[in-house]
């Protein structure tokens, strides 16, 4: 375990467990460190909004959340309520180094997990 | 010595990048390559994600409303020029365009969860200078300056 300032530093693993997220794309990357979390399915929402180092929940499936999760240096990508990734999209998370995870809980499920996570062990 | 009087004139980067009209497959390569581009040159953190999103959502209005257009960047010393020119419809009333949550993006466009009527505010909140100029039936011209300052972000 890592620590900062007393608090337990979490990664993709540790949400991965909890949550028993499947890994689409990155399990070489699941000890990338999560500092906070965004839910969004407006692209311009999430641009604006989110942080570096966010895990991003949301139920868009299409390729161009990529791109999004790339420019905003996301800790990964979540999708909610067992929705998969298109085949192009999953072809772009390889090119970008970009985690994705599917979640069978919905999206104020996963939210409420990760939150939990995050402010009780760390964020 | 001369040189130095004019040194905020001297470009560190320029290029234009075209965008597609109407291609979502392609749609944030160009905004990506720029940001690469910025994170090679150094600058600060603040200052790359600033000049993504506003290439981003310049690039995004191209791909979403226009034929086609391109990006035009330049670093300067003291700041980032984005420039996004498109040859398309244009806007017939720029002040409506500007309002939070007005948009005319089509259904196919909002359910991939583009077309909010974020992307000119988010521009303009982004930028240390904005100007919108439209020609309806020609297209559009955006231009943002970005600041750098030599403390905070220094090259």
């Amino acid at each position: 375990m890592e620590y900062k300032e007393g608090r337990e530093i979490v990664d993709l693993a540790t949400i991965v467990k909890a949550l028993d997220l499947k890994v689409r794309h990155g399990a070489h990357l699941l000890d990338r460190k999560v500092t906070g979390g965004f839910t969004g399915d407006l692209l311009s929402d999430v641009m604006a909004h989110s942080s570096e180092g966010d895990l991003w929940i949301t139920r868009q499936i299409h390729q161009n959340i990529i791109a999004v999760a790339s420019l905003k240096d996301h800790a990964g990508i979540v999708l909610v309520q067992g929705n998969e990734p298109a085949a192009d999209t999953l072809e772009k998370a390889v090119k970008e180094n970009v985690p994705i995870l599917v979640s069978d809980w919905s999206g104020f499920e996963t939210a409420g997990k990760i939150y939990e996570i995050l402010n009780v062990r760390g964020g | 010595m001369t040189k130095n009087v004019f040194a905020h004139d001297t470009s560190l980067y320029e290029n234009r990048f075209p965008v597609e009209g109407g291609n979502f497959d392609k749609a944030g390569q160009v905004s990506s390559q720029i940001k690469a581009i910025l994170k090679r040159m150094k600058l600060s953190s603040e200052i790359i994600r600033r000049v993504a999103l506003v290439s981003y959502e310049s690039e995004i209005n191209i791909v979403s409303y226009a034929r086609k257009g391109h990006i035009h960047i330049q670093v300067k010393p003291d700041y980032v020029l984005i420039e996004a020119i498109d040859e398309g419809d244009g806007i017939p009333d720029i002040e409506l365009a500007m309002q939070q949550g007005w948009s005319t993006a089509s259904q196919r466009i909002r359910e991939m969860g583009f077309g909010a009527g974020m992307g000119l505010c988010n521009i303009k909140n982004f930028s240390d200078f904005f100007r919108i100029s439209s020609d309806v039936g020609k297209g559009t011209h955006l231009k943002m300056v970005i600041k750098i300052d030599k403390v905070f972000d220094g090259i």
